[in-house]
């Protein structure tokens, strides 16, 4: 067994994020192919709770979207600190994929 | 302008905004293509709430201005009408003329006489409140009911218009329209719709557009050219290099978008779930299928920023690795000695003023929501003050000036040094801004919260 399994991000050839509009966020995994895919939209590992957990909003609020046909999970939330605000660290949200890029797919399943 | 209904239209969009620049080959390789309009985007709130709050432009008069001499240009050349949206950045009326003596300027230069409409998307906040009244207005998630007092403490407020005002300029003879604050799809959406091509297919055309190369192999390479039909359109990069292919066209929808399938006009909702994408060629794909279901209601949607304060910026940097393995402790002492010295030396309580310490190279990006620990190379320290007015919020970071030069960390027995990037340490942002309004205005009618004038010299 390898020590550890690997990241959303070594599945992905992009995981991005960005604005959508002042107050949402949005964020993308393409997936490599239909098994990352596959491992990405599995709702046991990633779901909305996850993306709570990580970005610390509600899960009510999270909204996931899962694209077989361009292997492609998508998420969206409201942004929890508002653009342009004084503790906004990130105009774009371009960098807040990272998190969820580095969460790392769990062991059964996972690596290949 | 003849609105008389058509098989096609052609569209050239050079570029996702106007000021970016572009290679003048995008724009030959256009016109050998044959086109019937030119659209392209002049704003977005992407860049922030200062563009609007302030009604001032993010892109510099001389990129405007070499753009904008390509572009009328090629219209002249073509004989086909340019459509400028979101002009200034925010669309603010004050971005609309300062477009508007940009293109005059270019024009007179060029010996061009085209008819130039601008449209004016400024909302004043009293009208506003008689739609609140009224009932008309409603939020979007996540924010809640409107009050009139968010409306009264915007200093600038734009409504997006959709299509309609645009043909209607088109229609009373405006070779140019500079069209204020619009949906970035609205541009290129008007005139397809006014020649009568079918709204599903155009919205998604104008959605894929309006990015200029993002949706092309190459998102550097320049423009794309898309052709709308009655069942469908056809989207192909300008530059012979780049190639759109099905991936890259269908996943240009999830481009800052919530919600990948449908998105909101003000005339009704772009459902692409049912879209096709088909490669014509190497570089060249066919879309059948999408669909626009019409709203009963027609909304527009307000933008509004105000000001929350006014800001001073320090910024100092740490290499010292004693400091930077107790980094934390180091920024949670940094935070209790500003507030008690402000407290000592100005007599500020916590809530009169306000700031956020971050640290670049250790969890300046994201803060409490960085996954990865371990000690940093070195430490880039912002110190952002937020007070209601400049001369405090000054105050605050010059109090805070000498813990950036020499605090230690709790377990250090002496005073360190820190490297200060300039001198003076603080630097004045002047007024901050929020955007405070993600609401719609139910219309009287698609045109009639903004004002057209057609021909008339700008004041500005």
């Amino acid at each position: 067994m390898p020590e550890t399994t690997p990241t959303l991000a070594d599945l992905a050839h992009e995981v991005r994020s960005k604005n959508a509009g002042p107050f949402w966020v949005t964020m993308e995994l393409f997936l490599r192919d239909a098994a990352g895919y596959r491992i990405a939209a599995d709702e046991s590992f990633l779901d909305e709770r996850v993306i709570a957990r990580l970005y610390r909003v509600d899960a009510a609020t999270v909204q996931i979207f899962r694209i077989p046909s361009l292997n492609v999970v998508k998420i969206s939330f409201p942004r929890p600190i508002s653009q342009g605000s004084l503790r906004d660290r990130d105009m774009h949200a371009g960098q807040h994929h990272v998190p969820l890029a580095l969460l790392r797919v769990p062991a059964a399943g996972g690596g290949s | 302008m003849n609105d008389e209904p058509v098989e096609r239209v052609r569209i050239l969009t050079p570029s996702g905004m106007l000021g970016a620049g572009w290679d003048e080959s995008t724009i030959e390789r256009g016109l050998e293509l044959g086109i019937d309009v030119i659209t392209i985007d002049g704003g977005s709130t992407d860049s922030g709430p200062h563009y609007l709050g302030s009604a001032t432009p993010k892109t510099t008069a001389k990129a405007v201005a070499r753009d904008l001499r390509s572009l009328l240009r090629a219209a002249a050349r073509a004989d086909v009408p340019l459509i400028v949206g979101s002009c200034g950045t925010s669309g603010t009326d004050a971005g609309v003329d300062w477009v508007a003596g940009i293109a005059a300027e270019v024009m007179v230069e060029e010996g061009l006489d085209l008819t130039v409409a601008r449209i004016y998307s400024e909302q004043n906040a009293a009208d506003l409140k008689d739609s609140l009244d009224a009932g008309r207005v409603h939020p979007l998630p996540p924010l809640g009911e409107l009050r009139a007092e968010t409306l009264e403490s915007c200093t600038h407020i734009v409504g997006m218009m959709g299509h309609e005002p645009i043909v209607e300029a088109l229609r009373a003879g405006a070779q140019v329209v500079l069209a204020g604050r619009a949906t970035d799809t609205a541009v290129a959406a008007a005139y397809p719709l006014m020649k009568g091509m079918p709204a599903g297919p155009t919205w998604h055309a104008a959605k894929i557009v309006e990015c200029g190369g993002q949706a092309t192999t190459n998102p550097r390479a320049g423009g794309v050219y898309a052709v709308v039909d009655a069942d469908g359109f056809t989207i192909e990069p300008l530059d012979p290099g780049a190639a759109c292919t099905p991936t890259v066209v269908a996943a240009h929808m999830l481009y800052e978008t919530v919600n990948p399938f449908r998105m909101r006009e003000p005339a009704g909702t772009l459902d692409v779930e049912h879209a096709t994408y088909v490669a014509l060629d190497h570089r060249t794909v066919r879309v059948e299928g999408s669909r626009f279901h019409q709203a009963d209601q027609h909304t527009v949607k307000l933008e509004g920023a105000r000001i929350t304060g006014y800001e001073t910026l320090s910024f100092t940097a740490v290499r010292d690795p004693i400091i930077l393995a107790d980094i934390d402790a180091w920024a949670d002492l940094m935070c209790t000695l500003i507030r008690r010295r402000v407290d000592q030396t100005l007599r500020l309580a916590d809530h009169e003023y306000a700031f956020d310490l971050r640290l670049y190279g250790h969890n300046g990006v994201l803060d409490d929501l960085e996954p990865e620990s371990g000690p940093p190379r070195e430490v880039g320290v912002m110190l952002l003050v937020n007070a209601p007015d400049q001369a405090t919020a000054t105050a605050v970071a010059k109090v805070a000036n000498p813990l950036m030069l020499h605090l230690p960390t709790p377990a250090m027995g002496y005073l360190p040094s820190l490297a200060f990037a300039s001198s003076p340490a603080e630097v004045e942002r002047g007024a901050a801004y929020e955007f405070v309004l993600n609401h719609v205005v139910d219309t009287v009618t698609p045109s009639s919260m903004f004002r057209t004038r057609i021909g008339e010299p700008t004041s500005a």
